[in-house]
């Protein structure tokens, strides 16, 4: 059987991004071929600026070269426009006379720009800003002439306008209005914009209206409404673009600026797909790279015949690409009917920050000078994160909301290439940027593919995230609604209430009926259904022992030799001189080669041989020991500081305190690792206020704290509410646990949990709600009833997953 | 003529899951995918020499339980842009016995 026909006509971005996404999906499937009106093979269209500017080659902005299109089997006509498409006949017909048949047809013919039509814009010297012809052209003026008008003081013509004036040329800037950049930024904004770019010596006629370019064979200048005129060797165009889309006209699909698309990507003609800047969806035309790549997703994925993706619109933010001048903007900056401005401004040090809220959500962002968080605001705005609990803070930036660490650094603009941006992987920010602009990536998945930067904690994910949008210029991060992993397109919540709607009890009852796209999930989704399923039902599931990661399963921590480290449980970091002897023995036996002290004041013995674990957590039991838990995304330690037995400061028993809260809460599964620790004074030697659930004992009663986190990002707990008894102190503990357990993503510890759900949340489920507390207390400890098995005297003892420590054979080979 | 050598039952490795042949050359990891078709691997991720066997078995590839690197089960082979590749071995099974080739030894002789 022959292949399907495969026609894009529109050798650019958007077009061929989605033949490369198609390639990935279904590389079989079509026979490809591609037009092109331009001579080239895909390049970069964002980054024609900096090779304007002289700070890029056309080399380094070409994506597919035409190797590319030879080594997937595609026929590239280059330089050949479409003129005509027989839909009836399935055919399409280019201006030379080539004809070629089609099964499916992909329109992305773009954008063009729009020119103004006063008299004389057909003159010698007049150009747009679009393609490399005009970017060659302005190059060689800017060698022979000396005097630039660029018309249009947008993002394109400011872009425009620096090239030049780099390039030597004197330039003047027109803009019909009294703001630069009116579509992304407001006036005191733009004021700011405006000043530093005339200290680089560009200059602004503002509020002028172009009446005439004059001129007689060439242009020498250009004439406004009031009958002023100024001197011009060359005038660049740069008031917007239009969607293209001609084509489609003159087939007579249904257009109205641009060609109309459904969700799908699929125009009226059902064989006819149309993606990028010539597209209308839902209104709205896009010119940005992050949008057009979102469509190109979804038109591969129905292209390839799978049929589940939809476009939904995207949310944008711009960047200017003017080196040196650092501005974002995003969404709806301007503000209006029920909106609140939360407004930084330091003229001075040229700082302008604007925060527009509504409904406490961040509806727009407008920042200068320091764009720093622009990501971290693009995402709470897309996220539509409340922000009411972090509003005294949100201006001064992310590092201000309590985490620092490597939350702190930032202004990765101003890194050496040599500065390690992954600190787990060692990535460099040369490497980084190297991957984006020789393999042309555009994602954070591409990047994290490629370099491994942000694969492992994630930590530098707002790192890398600034340095794509520096790279590439303009960048939106993915949609809002993430779904759990690539079985699937429903999120974590969505799977989690259908769990419990359904009284769903297995992993294969939910990928049934979430119909799941692979056959038995991946790695990344498998352990969160498991924890999922046990969290909501405790009494009825089977925990399923092969979705637990290795740790989980061998309950011990894997190291990086294949050895594994044993930790047992020392109840509130309080032993005898008898356990530490045992611990001593069992050392001794099993030639353990490391015995270190923990920072949850526990003894970790180091480099175990798998086979040796079930005997040796055997001694361990026999000497009342059971397992520390300290390999699991479940209750971890409680750390205790002397307290009131000896310390002269302490108020209460914090010891005591700390063994009851462990001896309630050990062997819990929780979404992440879970850490408690009491201090018996507000000196807080146990270092309460890091941890998931903190403790300060204080002479009235007991501070209660949470969501604190000493890891990746330091974060300083929050203040949940201020008890009298100890009693009330656990009451407190298992109803929190157990919110978070309901709740919190798997693999989302308290910290950015409580940031997400915001802590008056967590206040009003924990604190106001006191049948509710009591209700979660109830649930905490009926599921504990059944968690509180000592999973190694179960391994040591009865036998259970034996196949797990030793060889399935040895032989003599 | 190759030589087969039988390892153990086919139930003795869970599904979705792998057990571990102990040879003179290394650990050899036998995987069992939720289809009851079985592979065998060096049990040594290509990354940083992470157990294979320990990892979680899905589809017909494994995670590295070191750093997630993913490996087919049929190829050995890290799945792109990750590079490198596990030795594989042929493994069959017949009236639910496991059976083994070593391919290293084969090389050796």
């Amino acid at each position: 059987m022959s292949k399907e026909k495969l026609v894009l006509i529109g050798n650019g971005m958007a077009g061929v991004r989605t033949l490369e996404e198609l390639l990935e999906l279904a590389p079989e499937r079509y026979e490809i071929s591609v037009f092109g009106a331009e001579p080239y093979g895909n390049y970069n269209r964002i980054l024609l600026s900096p090779v304007l500017a002289g700070e890029k080659t056309i080399n380094d902005i070409m994506l597919n070269d035409e190797q590319w299109y030879r080594d997937n089997q595609i026929t590239l006509h280059k330089g050949k426009k479409v003129v005509e498409v027989n839909r009836a006949r399935r055919q399409v017909i280019a201006e030379d006379g080539t004809v070629a048949p089609y099964d499916r047809l992909l329109l992305a013919t773009g954008s063009n720009p729009f020119i103004i039509p006063v008299p004389g814009h057909e003159l010698s010297g007049v150009v747009s800003f679009r393609d490399i012809q005009d970017v060659n052209a302005m190059l060689t003026a800017s060698r022979q002439q000396r005097r630039a008008v660029v018309i249009g003081g947008g993002l394109l013509g400011l872009e425009a306008a620096n090239g030049l004036l780099k390039q030597g040329m004197e330039v003047s800037v027109v803009h019909l209005l009294d703001t630069l950049m009116e579509r992304q930024l407001d006036q005191p904004a733009a004021m700011l914009l405006k000043s530093s770019l005339e200290q680089r010596g560009l200059k602004f006629l503002m509020g002028a209206q172009t009446a005439a370019i004059i001129g007689d064979d060439r242009v020498r200048g250009v004439r406004f409404k009031d009958g002023s005129e100024v001197e011009a060797d060359l005038v660049v165009m740069a008031v917007g673009i239009r969607p293209n889309a001609e084509l489609a006209k003159k087939i007579v699909l249904h257009c109205e600026r641009g060609v109309l698309v459904n969700a799908t990507m699929q125009t009226y003609d059902p064989r006819v797909y149309a993606v990028g800047e010539c597209v209308q969806h839902r209104g709205t035309s896009y010119g940005l790279v992050a949008p057009l790549f979102e469509q190109a997703k979804v038109c591969a994925n129905h292209l390839a015949g799978f049929g589940y993706s939809r476009y939904r619109g995207s949310v944008t933010s711009t960047k200017l690409k003017v080196t040196g001048i650092d501005l974002f903007s995003a969404g709806n900056y301007v503000g209006g009917e029920g909106c609140e401005d939360i407004v930084y401004k330091d003229p001075g040090h040229g700082v302008y920050k604007k925060l527009v809220l509504k409904d406490n959500k961040i509806e727009g962002a407008v920042l200068y000078g320091d764009t720093v968080d622009g990501a971290w605001y693009f995402q709470l705005m897309r996220d539509g994160t409340d922000v009411s609990d972090i509003r005294a803070g949100l201006l001064f930036g992310q590092a201000h909301l309590g985490d620092s660490g490597h939350g702190g650094q930032n202004a990765v603009a101003m890194m050496a290439d040599s500065a390690e941006i992954c600190g787990c992987n060692g990535v460099c920010k040369g490497a980084i940027v190297k991957a984006i602009t020789e393999k042309g990536l555009f994602t954070l998945d591409d990047v994290r593919a490629h370099t491994k930067a942000s694969a492992s904690c994630g930590s530098c994910t707002g790192l890398v995230e600034q340095l794509l949008a520096n790279t590439v210029g303009d960048y939106s991060a993915s949609p809002k609604e993430k779904p759990m992993c690539g079985c699937t397109d429903h999120t974590h919540e969505k799977v989690r209430k259908v769990i419990g709607e359904q009284h769903l009890t297995s992993i294969r009852a939910v990928m049934d009926f979430c119909e799941w796209r692979s056959a038995d999930g991946c790695a990344k989704c498998r352990p969160a259904l498991n924890y999922y399923l046990i969290a909501a039902w405790p009494n009825e599931v089977q925990d399923d022992y092969q979705s637990r990661f290795i740790n989980e399963r061998a309950h011990a921590n894997i190291q990086k030799d294949g050895t594994y480290s044993v930790v047992p449980r020392i109840w509130g970091g309080v032993t005898t001189p008898a356990e530490l002897r045992a611990i001593a023995e069992v050392a001794d036996k099993y030639k353990v080669p490391t015995v270190k002290i923990t920072g949850g004041q526990r003894i970790d013995l180091l480099g175990v041989k798998k086979e040796d674990l079930p005997r040796m957590w055997g001694d361990l039991n026999r000497a009342g020991f059971v397992s520390g838990h300290a390999y699991g995304k479940s209750l971890r330690t409680v750390k205790t500081c002397v307290g009131s037995e000896w310390c002269r400061f302490g108020t209460q028993d914090s010891t005591g305190l700390g063994i009851k809260i462990e001896k309630m809460t050990w062997g819990s599964w929780t979404p992440h690792k879970f850490k408690i620790a009491v201090s018996g004074c507000p000196r807080n030697c146990a270092e309460a206020t890091i941890k998931d659930y903190g403790v300060v004992c204080v002479d009235s009663g007991y501070e209660l704290h949470v969501g604190g986190n000493g890891g990746i990002k330091v974060r300083v707990t929050d203040l949940l509410c201020k008890v009298q008894t100890e009693e009330e102190v656990m009451e407190y503990c298992g109803a929190f646990m157990q919110v978070y357990r309901e709740e919190a993503q798997y693999l989302e510890r308290t910290a950015p949990w409580i940031e997400r759900v915001g802590l008056s949340y967590v206040k009003q489920r924990v604190v106001e709600d006191a049948a509710g507390r009591r209700e979660l207390y109830k649930r905490f400890l009926e599921s504990q009833q059944l968690a509180q098995v000592d999973p190694w005297a179960e391994r040591a003892e009865h036998g259970v997953d034996r196949h797990e420590f030793v060889p399935l054979k040895q032989v003599a080979q | 003529m190759e030589s087969w050598l039988e390892v153990g039952k086919l139930d003795e490795i869970p599904r979705l899951g792998a057990r571990v042949v102990r040879t003179l050359h290394g650990d050899v990891a036998v995987f069992r995918a939720g289809d009851d078709q079985v592979f065998a691997l060096d049990d040594r991720c290509p990354h940083k020499g992470g157990p294979l066997s320990q990892g979680i078995v899905y589809g017909h590839s494994v995670a590295c339980p070191l750093h997630n690197w993913c490996i087919e089960l049929n190829s050995g082979c890290a799945v792109a842009p990750d590079q490198g590749q596990a030795r594989s071995h042929p493994v069959k099974v017949e009236d639910g016995v496991v059976y083994l080739q070593l391919a290293g030894a084969r090389a050796a002789r």
